[in-house]
């Protein structure tokens, strides 16, 4: 595995951005810091002298919370912002409501954003590093990162490893830093949902797609579950939940007639009985809680490596 | 350039850890409630070969043993032009309580030692914290630091450099003045 000690690039706007020695890079620092999150006292003063605003245009429970905890781990000053309570609602600009944060000399701006390339936008404009925490249904690039690093942990390498993702690939910005990162590394992708769920044109980016679960989870090694996101599709692309956790749910039983172990992953949150049945999320092979405490690991590397990026 | 200039040789350099272990049995005794703990990367080479020869200088009975990074305590890291890489801290017990020996290959500025005592703090409140280290470079400090136990002590204006060479990585065990920092590497 090659790694550097600085990254390519000043912002983290993607896993397209990145390079593949980039993402080794972090998983390094990733390491380091997990060992620092499993001590009495998890936390190190490396980013003392750095101010992180956490810029949040769209609801997060828990990339938020996880940012926070891994900018406060490593003693950043911490400030947050949500659209909902600002004056965006007054009808700010994005670039107006970042340029008078920055004007209290904020170092780092995490934002997730519904618009894609927001963070592109803003990278052209604004002087500081800046970490994009999901935008719209684009990018997620510390998930895949997360995601990518928790599959290392149990499986080794992920070279010419077959990695599944299932769910509503048309909506999830998971899926699309989830395939890009995971074919920098060399893995083989499958996506698998109705094909109404499915990106006309996915194929370009190297993966395979498959509608049949059972065949898709036999052909896998782990496989990523991703929910319904009900809140971004303004027409019915299924007829209903039920019929969708019939044909694509992820089930024990499925599991047991696969007659093998697959590791289960899901970034969260889980839609139990929808996506993923209760017994299976919860099952010898799920690494479910595992995605969530290297999150923090992972978001620390980041914060740490851009840090240092002048 | 001027060539290197050797300040201790072998047989010498073999002494003088000798004679630092032997300082540590005559103070720690059996060594209960005391651990020894390298600073990586370069401490934590001096503390291995510590501990191999306390093994044999004092029938196997040794401290507990740890090795700290303390990259991510460091005061100068957004001042530095590149990131410096972590190391593993390997740590499986805490420090409430304990002796602590803290073990560099050389004390300049005295940053590394300050970082290691702040980092140590995170392993629990130490009874005590002693420094060793085999070369203390002593006009050249940023803190009040010393070291508590010493292999040599040397002189050096600030344009030049220690290495401390290792017979299984080096060739040679060895302590060496350079006029450029590029061959410290």
């Amino acid at each position: 595995m090659s790694q550097g000690s600085q990254l390519s690039t000043k912002h983290l706007l993607g896993i397209k951005y990145i390079t593949r020695e980039d993402i080794f890079t972090i998983f390094k620092a990733a390491t380091d810091f997990k060992e620092v999150i499993n001590r009495p006292i998890k936390k190190v003063p490396s980013l003392r002298d750095v101010t992180i605003v956490n810029l949040f245009f769209e609801n997060s429970t828990r990339t938020r919370i996880s940012f926070e905890l891994a900018e406060r781990r490593l003693t950043a000053d911490v400030l947050n912002f949500t659209a909902s309570s600002s004056s965006v609602s007054k009808g700010e600009t994005l670039l107006d409501t970042v340029n008078n944060i920055l004007a209290m000399k904020v170092d780092m701006v995490v934002m997730r954003h519904p618009a894609p390339g927001a963070h592109v936008f803003l990278a052209n404009h604004i002087d500081a590093n800046i970490i994009n925490a999901g935008d719209g249904t684009h990018e997620h690039p510390t998930q895949a990162l997360l995601d990518a690093f928790s599959m290392m942990e149990v499986i080794g390498n992920l070279e010419g490893k077959n990695i599944l993702i299932v769910g509503d690939i048309l909506h999830s910005r998971v899926a699309l830093s989830n395939i890009l990162c995971l074919k920098k590394l060399g893995a083989n992708v499958t996506v698998c949902g109705p094909p109404t769920l499915i990106p006309k044109h996915i194929e370009s980016l190297g993966v395979r797609v498959e509608y049949n679960i059972l065949e898709a989870l036999k052909w896998c090694d782990v496989a990523n579950v991703l929910r319904i996101q009900l809140e971004r599709q303004d027409i019915k692309y299924i007829p209903s939940l039920r019929e969708y956790a019939m044909y694509y749910g992820v089930t024990r039983d499925l599991l047991d007639k696969v007659q093998k172990p697959i590791v289960i992953m899901h970034p969260g949150p889980i839609n139990r009985g929808v996506e993923i049945s209760s017994d299976a999320a919860d099952s010898e092979h799920s690494i479910i809680l595992d995605q969530v405490e290297n999150g923090v690991a992972i978001r620390m590397a980041v914060l740490y490596l851009l840090a240092g990026k002048k | 350039m001027d060539a290197p200039r050797l300040i201790i040789n072998k047989e010498r350099f073999l002494l003088t850890i000798d004679r630092l272990c032997h300082e540590l049995i005559e103070n720690y005794g059996n060594f209960e409630d005391t651990c020894l703990i390298g600073i990586q990367d370069r401490g934590a080479i001096l503390s291995d070969f510590i501990m191999e020869r306390l093994k044999k200088l004092n029938k196997k009975v040794v401290p507990r043993y740890g090795k700290l990074d303390i990259t991510f305590y460091r005061d100068d890291y957004r001042h530095r032009e590149k990131p410096l890489k972590a190391s593993s801290t390997t740590m499986d017990f805490l420090v409430e309580g304990k002796r602590v020996i803290l073990v560099d290959d050389v004390l300049y500025s005295g940053r590394t030692v300050h970082a290691a005592m702040t980092a140590i703090q995170d392993f629990g409140r130490a009874d005590q914290i002693a420094f060793l280290c085999l070369v203390d470079r002593r006009f050249n400090r940023h803190f009040p630091i010393r070291s508590d136990y010493t292999g040599i002590v040397v002189d050096t204006v600030d344009q030049t450099y220690v290495k401390v060479e290792w017979e299984h990585i080096h060739g040679q065990s060895q302590i060496l003045l350079l006029n450029d920092k590029s061959l410290t590497v």
